[in-house]
């Protein structure tokens, strides 16, 4: 008996509503944040995260309204990630009813921002994003860099590394996520998944590439994270979070059910 | 109406703790205050916080907010949460030694940063996620299964001096207390606001309590 594995269901918001290729099947909550988020927390969700995608700055209200109503019936930890760069920023959602946020790009242009947000409102709700990219190559030793901008921009910072960094500047948690696997369906880059874990004392939430209920378990016994997040195969309702931790559980790891 | 009034001295998140009891019972009036007449005229008080023990203890001094607590211990039922549970002991060894409220004598702890489970594997520090809670008898567990998880964020633990204060234990790996209670008093480690249904149910509780056992 000891602490339970953490599946978290992710959420990417665009103008609050939610996106990513979601076809759905029940019409009435089809991409309905809120209507989502419950049923989420119906199904057993450890915690959920919304992803803020919204493009323009002024339309970011929206996600406030949602974390809003969410927060005042969904009782478990909801992070919010996407746009955050002051700490204001934080407060505002911190406010909202959010537990947590998530710090992405702003720490990486500028890393005494995790600092500070950690001294202002505690580690536990500072959660560094680190979005990473393979760039040794076929036979040399594993090596993963910092990307920014959906991917797209190398900034030659070692993964490794700067998750030690991000953890020495006082992040309570560390979301990380396989750029080469986001999307793919193929699993979890494992290795870096374990390489990162491995390196810290904080937890990691392991994210990006999931396609079945395998691949967690996976996540958690090979890539050694103690959380994992997912977002298209609980939106399509292919698996429900109570079935995935089913899978879990019959693998050995242990979860709430 | 019966009213409940969650302590503002400027640490953590209110409004989550807020919306909880409200949920969990409708027809109590919820209140955030950092004012002594509206927190002594109320019939319960919820005592949160999340962050660093130095800033909390500040901040309770600074507000005068310390004696009101000392007062409340004494006359109604209280119930703190996380940090709100760990300033009621005697000391914390965070950040050297930080003097509480000592309310149950006892001392608050680091987690080693070298523990690991039974299967080998190295634990995190913080204690982040839902573990589970062993009970001893109290009114405030009332139809709360034995065992159940809730939602635990944190890096330092109660450690009482007296046995009997404690009253839940969680493992991580070795048990430690996650809950203390003494007369009107109940404390919690975990985060009942954030721990769904036996989080709301622990609240709902504490709303009916009269503060006996």
């Amino acid at each position: 008996m000891s602490l339970a594995k953490r599946i978290i269901p992710c959420l990417d918001v665009d103008n609050g509503r939610v996106v990513k290729g979601v076809k759905f099947v029940d019409i009435r909550d089809a991409g309905d944040p809120v209507e989502i988020a419950r049923r989420y927390d119906r199904e057993g969700a450890d915690e959920i995260t919304f992803l803020d995608i919204t493009a323009t700055h002024h339309d970011r209200d929206t996600i406030v309204h949602v974390v809003e109503q969410v927060a005042s019936e969904v009782f478990i930890p909801l992070t919010v990630g996407g746009g955050i760069r002051t700490l204001d920023d934080i407060r505002r959602m911190l406010n909202a009813g959010a537990d947590k946020v998530g710090i992405n790009s702003a720490a990486v242009f500028n890393p005494e921002f995790v600092q500070q947000a950690a001294d202002k409102f505690g580690s536990q709700c500072i959660v560094v994003a680190i979005d990473a990219k393979k760039v040794s190559a076929e036979g040399e030793p594993n090596r993963w860099e910092i990307f920014t901008h959906g991917g797209r921009k190398s900034t030659g910072i070692n993964a490794v590394e700067w998750a030690i960094k991000m953890q020495d500047y006082g992040a309570g948690e560390i979301l990380l996520t396989s750029m080469d696997r986001d999307g793919t369906k193929s699993g979890f880059d494992l290795p870096l998944t374990r390489a990162i874990s491995d390196a810290l004392t904080i937890p990691v939430i392991a994210s990006g590439g999931v396609g079945n209920l395998d691949h967690l378990a996976d996540g958690i016994i090979d890539g050694k994270a103690d959380a994992v997040l997912a977002a298209s195969i609980f939106h399509f309702a292919e698996y429900s979070i109570e079935q995935a931790k089913l899978h879990m559980q019959s693998r050995g790891i242990e979860v709430r059910l | 109406m019966s009213s409940v009034v969650v302590i503002d001295y400027g640490m953590g998140n209110l409004h989550s703790i807020a919306k909880a009891l409200q949920h969990a019972d409708s027809g109590v009036n919820v209140q955030i205050s950092a004012d002594p007449k509206t927190i002594a005229a109320a019939d319960r008080v919820v005592f949160p916080g999340v962050g660093a023990m130095r800033d909390c203890m500040q901040a309770l001094h600074e507000t005068g907010l310390a004696e009101v607590i000392k007062q409340v211990a004494n006359s109604k039922p209280l119930l703190g949460i996380c940090l709100g549970m760990q300033a009621l002991l005697t000391d914390s060894e965070e950040g050297g030694k930080i003097d509480c409220l000592n309310l149950f004598p006892g001392h608050v702890r680091r987690f080693a940063d070298d523990l690991t489970d039974s299967n080998g594997e190295r634990l995190k520090i913080p204690h982040m996620g839902w573990n589970q809670v062993q009970q001893l008898p109290h009114p405030l567990w009332q139809s709360i299964p034995q065992n159940s998880r809730f939602y635990f964020v944190h890096s330092y633990f109660a450690a009482p001096d007296n046995q009997q204060d404690c009253i839940a234990t969680s493992d991580y790996p070795q048990p430690f207390t996650c809950a203390l209670a003494k007369d009107n008093v109940f404390a919690v480690q975990f985060h009942p606001e954030k721990s769904q249904t036996v989080g709301l149910q622990l609240l709902q509780n504490f709303l009916r309590w009269d503060g006996a056992n």
